[in-house]
């Protein structure tokens, strides 16, 4: 489920298909001019000694010709192909009538996602999941908080840039429901191939279903050790970076933590999301994926277990 | 009669050559020695990093006035390391911002908090003074970060607040800020001397 030859919209169709296109015709282009070579060869060893003066003239205004249609179909080609990207072109940036706007912000080393909403208290912030209604065109504005990134869901979409301090957008519609993988590609640092994301393309009542679980702000911890844990997330260094919403943690910088437990991968999928994965991550992240923004967190041991029973409580 | 002619034919030609051998030579001798140049090292991860511990650097080495005994402390040099890494200085600049200190002391200048590219310390310059100012805090608005910043990254901010005024290598400072420029590069600043003051009156601690 990682290929852009396996589309799952109709925009990314359009897409596989010029690619298709362009690459039957340049096979096509390939195989004769080729076939043209051999021949001229084959060709010219034979008659090379029989030429007479008389019969070079000849040659010479048959290949003339020859030349002379060969450039002509040449750019007829050429032009063909060119026009077929401009449609497809024109096609994908037609703005579609009622799109989901999904803002997507690049960071050293994770996906921003945050739902727009008419309605603040309605906005949704996430990171490195992005869940879309089946059918409903969503509308993704990219921008970048550090370096150059590029968004890339091959099954889905085309590589779109993300640029600090501008906003780029692409339309992106997937007509079945699946889990499709993205990556950035652009390099942008030390970590840029533990940049990932996936696609959860679901039914569009499972998709509210979900928003609804998200925009509820986190689960009060409910046993002994889950409650010893938020306050270790408190009063170390996690609330410096992180938010989980409800509780005090407020700050942006790093990826919003309200429903971490619902995300299937940690670190931008560097690690699955187990108990013993964020311990080792929030232990020495610089272990697992050195560069990455995240520091070191000596944590005692009955602390780091507490405080990963508070995370795996954020349903 | 022959040799005797082509002699100094050939002692011209070398003559001719042998800047540019010279020339080439030392180009190579240098790329070859430039390869044995250490990259800077960039510490990631907080274990056997280069920063002083947390102990050595006592809250006793806070002066609030310039006479003290003995050595001063503006003679220490031994803490500085970081201050000579232009990576852990460009890291201080992004904590700096990611951790809000540019919401009171702005980009250096001072706002609700004091400047930082001045010469004037209350609570002291060296980098231990720095590190115990954030890490315990101080009156009237500095609160402590003790547990919540990392020590190193702690260590990072020193070596960049130092640098604010100068007191870093021109080399070692950032050339450039990650935001929007709204003061001279740092390098093209002079440095300050550092300097001693009381806080504000009626704000003593």
């Amino acid at each position: 489920m990682h290929s852009a030859l396996q589309p799952v919209g109709p925009r990314a169709e359009l897409i596989a298909d010029l690619m298709l296109l362009f690459f039957a015709v340049s096979a096509v282009v390939y195989v004769i001019v080729i076939a043209f070579l051999v021949w001229a060869i084959m060709r010219a060893r034979e008659r090379a000694v029989q030429l007479g003066p008389a019969a070079t003239a000849q040659a010479d205004r048959k290949s003339k010709v020859a030349v002379g249609v060969g450039a002509a179909l040449t750019v007829l080609t050429l032009a063909g192909l060119a026009a077929s990207d401009f449609i497809v072109g024109a096609i994908l940036r037609q703005p579609p009538a009622d799109p989901l706007r999904v803002l997507v912000t690049g960071h050293q080393f994770w996906w921003e996602i945050e739902y727009d909403d008419p309605v603040p208290g309605n906005r949704l912030r996430t990171a490195n999941e992005l869940h879309i209604p089946v059918g409903r065109p969503v509308q993704l504005i990219f921008t970048s908080r550090d370096v150059i990134h590029s968004f890339w869901i091959p099954s889905a979409m085309g590589k779109m840039d993300l640029i600090p301090g501008r906003t780029t957008n692409e339309i992106i519609q997937v007509s079945q429901p699946g889990t499709f993988t993205g990556q950035c590609a652009e390099f942008c640092g030390f970590q840029h191939s533990k940049m990932r994301l996936t696609l959860h393309a679901r039914p569009a009542e499972e998709f509210d279903a979900w928003r609804q679980r998200q925009l509820a702000p986190a689960r009060e911890p409910q046993t002994q050790e889950a409650r010893r844990g938020q306050q270790v997330f408190m009063q170390s260094s996690c609330i410096l970076c992180h938010s989980v919403q409800g509780t005090a943690a407020a700050a942006t910088v790093a990826p919003d933590l309200t429903h971490i437990a619902s995300r299937r991968t940690i670190a931008a999928g560097s690690l699955p999301n187990t108990p013993s994965a964020l311990a080792s991550w929030v232990l020495d992240p610089q272990r697992i994926k050195p560069g990455s923004r995240m520091p070191a967190s000596r944590l005692p041991p009955d602390d780091l277990s507490a405080l990963v029973a508070y995370l795996t409580s954020l349903q | 009669m022959c040799s005797r002619s082509s002699e100094p034919r050939e002692r011209a030609t070398a003559a001719l050559l042998s800047p540019y051998r010279a020339g080439v030579a030392s180009v190579v001798v240098v790329m070859l020695l430039l390869c044995a140049c250490e990259r800077e090292e960039r510490q990631f991860s907080a274990q056997g990093g280069s920063s002083p511990s947390a102990a050595s650097m006592a809250p006793a080495s806070i002066t609030l006035s310039d006479l003290q005994p003995g050595v001063s402390t503006q003679a220490r040099r031994g803490e500085r390391e970081l201050e000579v890494n232009a990576f852990s200085i460009s890291e201080g600049q992004r904590l700096y911002e990611w951790f809000n200190c540019n919401g009171c002391h702005a980009n250096g200048g001072g706002a609700i908090g004091p400047a930082l590219m001045d010469d004037v310390w209350i609570y002291g310059s060296a980098p231990a003074n720095i590190y115990a100012t954030i890490v315990q805090g101080r009156p009237n608005g500095m609160p402590s970060f003790r547990g919540r910043i990392p020590e190193q990254q702690v260590w990072q901010i020193v070596a960049y607040v130092r640098s604010l005024s100068g007191q870093a290598r021109k080399d070692a400072m950032p050339s450039r800020t990650d935001s929007m420029q709204v003061k001279p590069r740092q390098v093209a600043l002079p440095r300050e001397e550092p300097k001693s003051s009381a806080p504000p009156s009626g704000n003593q601690p």
